[in-house]
C-alpha cells in the first residue's frame, strides 16, 4: 500500500487509534482505565464510493467515522484527505476540510434543533462559511429542499411538523448544502419505517449519482449495507477483521465473525429461513476495557485455536483472494464451509416445573 | 380503541380481531403507530386512558371485564411478557435475581431460597454464563442481551401458557436477535406456549411466525400463513411491505418504496386506511372493504376491495 497519491483515494486512514479514559473514579484520581474503541485500524475511501461499515454495537464503528471527519480527535495515527493530512491541520485548513465532509446523524429527531425553522437549519451551511446572503440564500435552500423532495413552501415550518422520513430529508439536505467531496452516513435509516426507508435509500443514491458524493455508510443492518455498498468493511471491537467488494464479502465470507454476522441476518422469505444453517455465536462481544490479546474474536470464534490467542494475524488477502478481498484470520472461512454450531447453546436441558 | 387527546380523538385501533392457538405463533406486522403495540398492550389491561371495546378471551376469560385482581394473577403466571427495551424493563436499584425471585414470589407460595434457586436455574436456562454469580449483579452490569435474556427468564418463570413478545429484538444486534429467538422458539418446542409477537421487521418472522397478520393505521389489513403471505400477497400495503426491503439478488437497484405517508389517526378518512398510499386505488375504496378470504389457501384472508383470486388474473 505505497500508493500515497492515487487520485482514487479520497481518504486514507493509517494506523488510527482512539482511546477514551474511563471517568468513573475521577475523584480519586481516575481509574487508569481505558476504553480501546478504535484500535489501530487502516482503511481508505475511494473517490465515488460507497463504503460501507458493518458492527455490532460498540466495535467503534462511529467513533472511527468521526475520527475521520474530525469531530473527535485520534489518539493517534493519519486521516489524511485528498492528500492532506487531517490531524495536522490549521483551524484555517479545518474550516475549509468542513465544507467538504459532511455527516447525516441516526436520528432525525435529535439532530434538528427544534425551535428553528427548517429553512434556517439547512441554510446553516451557507451562513457558517459565508456562501450565500440575503434573497439569495432562501433561494439557494429552497432549491436544496426540492433536490431532498421537500416541499420549498414548508421552509418556515419547525422540524416538529414534518415525520421522521422528512426530517431525515432536512438532514441530508443540510449535510449536501455546500456540495462536499465525502458524506459520512451514520445510521441514516435506522429510525425510520421499511416504508419510508427505501424511500430515503434511494434519494441517497439519486444523490451520489447526480453530485459524485462518496459515502461512508455505517450501519447495523447487512441488508441495507449490501444494498448500498461498492466495498464493505466489517469492524469488530476496534479492528477492521475484513473488507471486500460487497458481492465479494456476501457470498465468500473469510472471517469467521463476517460469516456468523451474515448468517444471522433475517431472511424475508420464508423458504430461505427454514433452509438457513445458522451460526450462533455465544455470548456477548468482551469489554473494550481489556479486549482480548491477538485476534480479539478467538473467545467466541468457533474456529479458534491456541495461534489465535498469541499472534494476531495480518489483514491480507486469504485462500487465493484478489487483493481487493482481505481478512484478519489465521483460518478463514472457505467457500461452502458450515461454521460449527457453539455448542453451549444446543443442549442445555430445561428445568423440570412443579 | 381510542384515546382522546387534546388534538381530537386518535382511533388507535379499528376493530381488529386475531387469535393464536396452543404452541403455535402469530406475528402482528406493521409500522410505526399501526396500533400492534396499544392493540396487544389493551387485552393485558396495559394502557391507562383509553376507551376500549370489544374482548379479549385468554382460555375462554374475557380479560377486558375480568376484575384487576383476577387480571393480575392471570398476568405472569398464564401470559408472560417482553418488551422492546430491555434497559427501561427492570429497576436499575434492584439485583437482576430479586427482581426475578419478586416475579416468582407474586404468583406461588415459595421459600426464599426455593425461589433464589429457581432464580439461578432460570437464568442459566436462558443462557446466561455463570449464572450463580451473575444473579446478584445489578442491571446495569448486564448488556443489551442480556438483559433481553433475563426479561424472557422473568417471563417464562411460572410456565405461561401465552407469551407476548413486543418487538423482542429490535434494540438488539443481529448475532444477539438470532440467539434471543432461537431461545423464544426452544421454549415454545418445550413447553407448548403460544407466542404472540409484535414486529415491525417482516425477516425475523418469515422462519419463526406460522401466522402472520399485517396491521396498518389501527386496521388488520391480511392475514395467512407466512407462506402464502410471503409468496402471494394479496393486499397492496402487504406488497408494498415486501417490495420496500433491500433484495440480495439485486443489489444497488432502486426500490420500490410506498409513496406519501401513513394517515393522521385522528378523524381518520373513511374507507381504506391505505387509499391515499395505493398503487391499484378505485372508486370502491371509500368504503372500508372487510376482512374476506382470499382464494388459494382457507387462513389467507385480506380486507382489500381486488379481486380475492388477484393472482390467478
Amino acid at each position: 500500500m505505497s500508493a500515497g497519491a492515487n487520485p482514487d483515494v479520497l481518504v486514507r486512514v493509517e494506523g488510527l487509534v482512539k482511546h477514551f479514559p474511563v471517568k468513573t473514579g475521577a475523584l480519586f484520581g481516575g481509574s487508569g482505565e481505558v476504553v480501546h474503541a478504535v484500535d489501530g485500524v487502516d482503511l481508505e475511501i475511494r473517490r465515488g464510493e460507497t463504503l460501507g461499515l458493518v458492527g455490532e454495537t460498540g466495535c467503534g464503528k462511529s467513533t472511527l467515522a468521526r475520527c475521520i471527519i474530525r469531530l473527535l480527535e485520534p489518539t493517534s495515527g493519519r486521516v489524511v484527505f485528498d492528500g492532506q493530512d487531517i490531524a495536522g491541520a490549521s483551524a484555517r485548513e479545518l474550516r475549509t476540510f468542513r465544507s467538504r465532509a459532511q455527516l447525516v446523524f441516526q436520528d432525525p429527531y435529535g439532530s434538528l434543533n427544534p425551535r428553528r425553522r427548517v429553512g434556517s437549519i439547512i441554510g446553516d451551511p451557507f451562513e457558517i462559511h459565508g456562501v450565500a446572503k440575503g434573497g439569495d440564500r432562501v433561494e439557494r435552500v429552497k432549491a436544496l429542499m426540492r433536490v431532498v423532495g421537500l416541499n420549498p413552501e414548508h421552509y418556515n415550518r419547525f422540524p416538529a411538523e414534518f415525520s421522521g422520513g422528512q426530517r431525515q430529508r432536512i438532514g441530508i439536505a443540510r449535510a449536501i448544502a455546500l456540495q462536499p467531496c465525502l458524506v459520512v452516513c451514520d445510521e441514516p435509516v435506522s429510525a425510520l419505517d421499511v416504508s419510508i426507508r427505501a424511500q430515503i435509500l434511494n434519494l441517497l443514491g439519486d444523490l451520489q449519482a447526480e453530485f459524485g458524493l462518496t459515502y461512508l455508510f455505517i450501519s447495523h443492518d447487512l441488508s441495507v449495507v449490501e444494498h448500498v455498498s461498492d466495498r464493505v468493511a466489517v469492524m469488530y471491537l476496534g479492528k477492521i477483521v475484513e473488507v471486500a467488494p460487497a458481492a465479494d464479502l456476501y457470498a465468500h465470507p473469510r472471517h469467521p465473525y463476517t460469516a456468523a454476522l451474515l448468517s444471522a441476518v433475517p431472511v424475508a422469505d420464508p423458504d430461505v429461513a427454514d433452509r438457513h444453517q445458522r451460526t450462533i455465536l455465544t455470548g456477548d462481544p468482551p469489554s473494550p476495557l481489556d479486549p482480548p490479546r491477538a485476534c480479539r474474536f478467538h473467545p467466541r470464534c468457533p474456529k479458534a485455536q491456541p495461534v489465535c490467542a498469541e499472534r494476531e494475524p495480518a489483514l491480507e488477502p486469504r485462500l487465493g483472494d484478489g487483493p481487493e478481498h482481505t481478512a484478519a484470520c489465521h483460518f478463514p472461512v472457505a467457500d461452502g464451509e458450515l461454521l460449527p454450531t457453539a455448542p453451549a447453546l444446543a443442549g442445555e436441558p430445561w428445568p423440570s416445573r412443579p | 380503541m381510542s384515546f382522546p387527546t387534546p388534538d381530537g380523538v386518535v382511533e388507535a385501533v379499528r376493530g381488529v380481531s386475531f387469535g393464536v392457538e396452543r404452541g403455535r405463533t402469530l406475528a402482528i406486522v406493521g409500522e410505526s403507530g399501526s396500533g400492534k403495540s396499544v392493540s396487544t398492550h389493551a387485552i393485558v389491561g396495559l394502557i391507562r386512558g383509553a376507551r376500549v371495546s370489544g374482548r379479549a378471551l385468554f382460555e375462554g376469560r374475557d380479560l377486558l371485564a375480568m376484575p384487576a385482581d383476577d387480571l393480575r394473577r392471570v398476568r405472569g403466571a398464564g401470559i408472560g411478557m417482553i418488551f422492546q427495551s430491555p434497559q427501561s424493563s427492570l429497576h436499575p436499584y434492584y439485583r437482576v435475581g430479586w427482581q426475578l425471585e419478586e416475579a416468582i414470589r407474586a404468583h406461588e407460595r415459595v421459600e426464599k431460597k426455593a425461589a433464589r434457586a429457581r432464580a439461578i436455574e432460570l437464568l442459566r436456562l436462558v443462557g446466561i454464563p455463570r449464572a450463580e454469580r451473575r444473579v446478584d449483579d445489578y442491571p446495569h452490569q448486564f448488556s443489551g442481551g442480556m438483559l433481553q435474556r433475563t426479561m424472557i427468564a422473568i417471563a417464562v418463570a411460572l410456565n405461561p401458557r401465552l407469551l407476548i413478545a413486543d418487538e423482542p429484538t429490535t434494540a438488539l444486534d443481529v448475532t444477539v436477535q438470532a440467539q434471543i429467538i432461537d431461545l423464544m422458539r426452544r421454549l415454545q418446542a418445550e413447553f407448548g406456549t403460544a407466542i404472540l409477537m409484535i414486529t415491525h421487521d417482516l425477516g425475523v418472522v418469515a422462519g419463526m411466525a406460522d401466522e402472520i397478520a399485517v396491521m396498518y393505521a389501527g386496521q388488520v389489513m391480511e392475514t395467512a400463513p407466512r407462506r402464502p403471505l410471503y409468496r402471494h400477497s394479496h393486499h397492496p400495503y402487504t406488497e408494498g411491505l415486501l417490495r420496500s426491503l433491500p433484495r440480495a439478488d439485486a443489489p444497488r437497484a432502486r426500490l420500490t418504496p410506498i409513496r406519501g405517508q401513513p394517515p393522521s389517526l385522528i378523524g381518520p378518512p373513511p374507507g381504506c386506511p391505505f387509499q391515499a398510499r395505493c398503487d391499484y386505488v378505485m372508486d370502491l375504496c371509500v368504503e372500508r372493504p372487510p376482512l374476506a378470504p382470499v382464494q388459494g389457501d382457507p387462513g389467507h384472508r385480506s380486507a382489500c376491495w381486488l379481486p380475492p383470486d388477484r393472482w390467478a388474473q
